[in-house]
């Protein structure tokens, strides 16, 4: 079944990996993914962000279906794998794997 | 050649009469039995900030603080009649720690009508006093009045809670705070309830960690790596001046230019893709909420194009109010000399719509990559100065904060020391 609203289910490869609900998972999905892995992601939703902002803004942030809820964490993993992709060329900010900066609380979706 | 002017003694730290431009010692941050002295001279007399009203949202909502530095965990409660409190949380029977869920060392929060001790039942209301002793009869003339709960003193500034763990605190928190941090009063803080919260314990000093937060003298070479690659040079060779520094007692503000915070008045190829795209960044969310007039105390030397201001609240607390409309905290508990509880918050405006949530989830993201490559240096520092091998270090006008710092900690500890030598 598909997780993702029908007008983008060009991303649904990339759903079940990375629509998830906290930064949590997020980070661990990104510090154990590949280099590979995070580009094509990052490649199949950059271009896609202004129309999956559009569709998500059509519904409220409390009440939004859970195929528009997958779509706002999938854009959420596209936002964690953009400083991999963009800056670092490795999962990790360079110089920083002595330490961690657990996200404790966040608003949800 | 200096971008900004300095005062008119040459410097922001000859502008202060009280600082010196000599090198300074960091044995105050390597040192146990400094840190032995600290606990007691500046933990247990300082204001300490430890929360918002707005996690108090009803009559009898609490949380719980474990204050390490002080070897206690304080309850901060909302009583029936609306006004915050706080007191030491154990039980004044046979000293059970009387509020924790699962795991006794951690911290807990919820809405109650009475605290109830796990051990032996006894019970307190909102206001501490003790309403209920299991089997009152077979006690020896047990007075439940004279067995509250131990207070803590307890104030709110601008809905930051506030204590002072002092049994008569020498000053009241809005002495202590003083005209510069008085004057941001105003700022609509509590609209401001959307909140990402951010938790890690580091093995460093909580002064050296909180050095990092007072200077960005550190940003053009520690986070040079957060801008596109063909700005780095330029960024690097520009190096890090601020138009402001003001100096209040131990409190201190920085005030920065605004020029690499406005994302979308910069030419696009010197903006990330990913900040294009959910107009977003460190800087905060691109669509800036209308606040309405601020107060000036935010920018308190009216700096244009303004940035940010960061202050910091003596002794181990610091307040960013961004120019895109949003705040950010950083707070340093010490675990013992070499190590702290680095906490920080992320707080704006609750979004209008699924871009605005987008846009805040990208500035709390580009926090966490900034924090950690401040944190791991950190760690690098706390080493560095454990060698012994340098006893002396240069601190330059750009860290004048910092200087300050350290001299208003030695201060609270020499006076500390002088009253205890009278007896």
């Amino acid at each position: 079944m598909a997780l993702l609203p029908s007008a983008f289910s060009d991303l649904e490869p990339f759903a079940a990996k990375w629509c998830r609900a906290t930064e949590r998972e997020r980070w661990a999905a990104r510090t154990s993914s590949g280099m590979d892995e995070m580009q094509a992601l990052y490649d199949a939703v950059l271009p896609r962000v202004p129309e999956a902002r559009a569709y998500c803004d059509g519904f409220p942030l409390d009440d939004m279906p859970e195929d528009a809820v997958h779509l706002l964490q999938l854009i959420y993993s596209f936002v964690i794998v953009s400083f991999p992709v963009e800056l670092w060329g490795q999962p990790y900010v360079p110089d920083t794997l002595g330490t961690t900066f657990d996200r404790i609380s966040e608003p949800l979706p | 050649m200096a971008r900004f002017p300095k005062p008119a003694e040459g410097s922001w730290t000859q502008h202060y009469p009280h600082l010196e431009t000599g090198a300074v010692s960091y044995e105050d941050s390597i040192s146990p039995g400094f840190y032995a002295l600290e606990r007691e001279a500046v933990f247990r007399r300082a204001w300490l900030q430890v929360g918002r009203v707005e996690q108090l949202p009803r009559n009898g909502s609490f949380f719980t603080r474990e204050l390490a530095v002080a070897d206690t965990s304080l309850i901060v409660v909302r009583g029936l009649d609306g006004e915050v409190r706080a007191f030491h949380n154990i039980c004044r029977h046979r000293g059970n720690k009387l509020v924790w869920t699962d795991f006794p060392r951690e911290e807990t929060r919820g809405v109650v009508r009475q605290f109830a001790c796990k051990y032996h039942g006894w019970r307190y209301d909102l206001d501490g006093r003790c309403v209920f002793a299991q089997q009152e009869g077979e006690f020896f003339d047990l007075d439940k009045a004279d067995h509250s709960l131990v207070p803590v003193h307890c104030d709110v500034f601008a809905g930051f809670i506030f204590v002072n763990l002092d049994r008569e605190p020498s000053q009241s928190l809005r002495e202590f705070l003083g005209p510069m941090l008085l004057a941001i009063e105003d700022y609509p803080f509590h609209e401001m309830t959307d909140r990402y919260s951010f938790r890690v314990e580091c093995r460093a000093n909580w002064k050296v960690f909180n050095d990092a937060f007072m200077e960005f003298y550190h940003a053009p070479v520690v986070h040079l790596g957060q801008h596109p690659r063909h700005m780095r040079a330029m960024i690097k060779d520009a190096g890090y001046e601020a138009p402001h520094y003001q100096i209040e007692g131990p409190h201190g503000v920085v005030t920065t230019a605004g020029s690499l915070h406005r994302g979308w008045e910069m030419p696009p190829e010197n903006v990330k893709p990913a900040d294009l795209a959910t107009r977003s960044g460190l800087f905060g969310a691109w669509e800036v909420p209308d606040l309405g007039e601020l107060p000036p105390g935010i920018n308190p030397a009216g700096v244009q194009p303004w940035g940010l201001s960061s202050f910091q609240f003596f002794p181990n607390f610091a307040i960013v109010i961004w120019q895109t409309g949003w705040y950010n905290t950083h707070q340093f508990w010490p675990t013992s000399h070499n190590t702290l509880m680095f906490e920080g918050h992320v707080c704006s405006v609750p979004p209008r719509n699924a871009s605005g949530r987008i846009a805040r989830e990208m500035a709390a993201v580009a926090f966490k990559e900034y924090a950690l490559q401040d944190a791991n240096t950190l760690e690098a520092t706390q080493l560095g100065l454990e060698s012994r091998v340098v006893e002396r270090f240069p601190l330059n006008d750009q860290e004048v904060l910092v200087r300050n710092f350290h001299q208003a900690v030695g201060s609270w500890v020499g006076e500390y020391e002088r009253k205890r030598a009278k007896g």
